[in-house]
């Protein structure tokens, strides 16, 4: 064999392992992302699962606050069988305003917020909001690396072979931002 | 700051596996001269012959005892140090605030839920503790549990997550077996120097010394008994102590609210108990150095912590920033 074809059989084979590494290396990021996603929805069907306890704690209250509590079952319906990123989106920041409305309520009944139960569920309720920010929180942290990951030479150059495209943010508006970096214990 | 959290994972799995290739290394270079020392002691001729051989055996004993105890501390060592420190594993049910922050930091660090332990003693600590984030455990006690607000609850388990995502409990558990054993092995020789010591000065009588090399080995072999703990245990702290920032940091990554952290390090800063069943063989893995005496000279080279006004500090610096 002629020294040339060796040596360019070697570069040909050196270069293929190294788009191979290159490309499992985006494909695990890649699921990382989705991952990282999915989380999310695990978090906020936690919330959904809540709700029907906490609005039965504060009934045995409050009864005759039927329209604040209405709003929030019919927001949790809304959140549950909304569709598409921005449609989830609006309607989980509905359900999240009428919780707050709620809350607020409650504040009028000395009994129900003494009650063990409506502060266990209250708790809950904090921490899966909380959850559900640091879910969306660690997307974006993904996803930024992933973005990153994919303009960073010479990763490019397999991204533009294999068609891997950018992620888009998880985008929060900006009450939603201010509520993330005030204290958790103050939201509602 | 994203991306090098990654590259710190990859460097403390690194030097994870160096950490046990060296100590391994280290064990029966050190085995081999106490060895060495022990035949000196007992019999001086032995050392004279240079009965090699027998040495050799030893020093390869040790270094296969030191792969054994590194294994058995990568896989049992975790339950060992969560059962010396005393803690006890809690449910959900026994402290849901507790829980459900510990999930959120899991969550925002893409981790899986760590177990949670709770240590009964009225000193303010926490640790962080496990061989990867599959397998991880924190613990916090009664009195730093009490004594925080949720939002400075969140800052410390943060930063013992992030101990846990960045693989800082890997590298501290094969820290702590490698002191423990470089500790036991230099006790065990001067438990043999103490009894064999009788019968070394009647039997040099006899022989009329041992010779000028087997005081050197002999030398030698104390030398080594006195400053390899204390050398391991220098090493030990000085990586912990780097740690220490870089978890502060990365917590603050996670919470993105340095305030929380800053104030639960200013409420440990204000502690005076002393943690009962802390001891320097486990003072690394804690949030804070459990063991006062060495807080007052916390900059020394025998910290296991950085001094808590410099880590406060330079999240007061975060703070401003933003």
């Amino acid at each position: 064999m002629e020294p040339w074809l060796i040596i360019t059989v070697i570069v040909v084979g050196v270069l293929v392992l190294a788009g191979i590494a290159v490309y499992n290396g985006l494909v695990s990021k890649k699921v990382e992302t989705e991952n990282a996603w999915s989380q999310i929805d695990v978090q906020l069907k936690r919330r959904h699962d809540l709700i029907p306890n906490l609005v039965e704690t504060v009934k045995g209250y409050a009864a005759h606050e039927k329209e604040t509590l209405e709003k929030v079952i019919q927001a949790r319906n809304a959140a549950i069988t909304a569709h598409g990123i921005a449609a989830q989106a609006q309607a989980e920041n509905a359900l999240t305003s009428t919780l707050k409305t709620l809350f607020a309520v409650a504040e009028a009944y000395p009994d129900l917020k003494a009650n063990q139960s409506f502060l266990g569920l209250q708790e809950e309720l904090t921490a899966t909001e909380n959850r559900i920010s640091f879910a969306r929180q660690h997307y974006n942290d993904v996803v930024s690396q992933y973005n990153a990951a994919l303009m960073r030479f010479p990763a490019n150059i397999v991204a533009n072979l294999f068609g891997f495209r950018q992620v888009e943010f998880f985008q929060l508006d900006a009450a939603e931002m201010a509520a993330v970096r005030q204290a958790p214990q103050v939201k509602f | 700051m994203n991306p090098t959290f990654r590259d710190l994972i990859a460097e403390n799995k690194r030097n994870s596996a160096l950490l046990v290739l060296i100590f391994c290394l280290f064990t029966a270079a050190v085995a081999l001269i106490l060895a060495l020392g022990i035949v000196a002691l007992l019999d001086p001729k032995a050392v004279a012959q240079l009965r090699w051989g027998e040495a050799l055996w030893a020093g390869g004993i040790a270094a296969v005892l030191a792969l054994l105890f590194s294994l058995l501390g990568y896989y049992r060592g975790d339950r060992f140090i969560l059962a010396v420190s005393g803690a006890r594993r809690i449910r959900h049910a026994d402290d849901p605030e507790l829980f459900n922050v510990v999930e959120e930091m899991a969550i925002a660090a893409g981790i899986p839920m760590p177990e949670v332990y709770q240590i009964d003693d009225p000193a303010l600590n926490a640790f962080a503790t496990g061989r990867d984030p599959q397998h991880a455990a924190v613990a916090i006690t009664t009195g730093l549990r009490r004594q925080l607000t949720r939002d400075e609850l969140q800052g410390v388990i943060a930063h013992e997550i992030s101990h846990i995502r960045n693989y800082d409990i890997r590298l501290m558990l094969l820290m702590a077996v490698l002191v423990g054993t470089v500790v036991m092995l230099s006790d065990f020789f001067w438990q043999i120097v103490r009894s064999g010591g009788g019968r070394r000065t009647t039997d040099s009588k006899d022989e009329g010394g041992s010779g000028p090399f087997g005081l050197i080995v002999f030398l030698l072999a104390v030398m080594l008994a006195l400053v390899a703990p204390i050398l391991a245990q220098i090493i030990q702290f000085a990586v912990s102590r780097q740690r220490e920032y870089l978890a502060d940091a990365s917590a603050v990554e996670l919470t993105r609210y340095p305030q929380g952290l800053a104030n639960a390090l200013r409420k440990l800063q204000g502690d005076t108990a002393v943690l009962r069943t802390a001891n320097r063989g486990i003072a690394h893995l804690f949030i804070a150095n459990p063991i006062k005496k060495f807080q007052e000279r916390a900059e020394s080279v025998f910290a296991s912590h950085p001094p808590l006004k410099d880590r406060i500090a330079r999240l007061e610096a975060l703070i401003h920033s933003k």
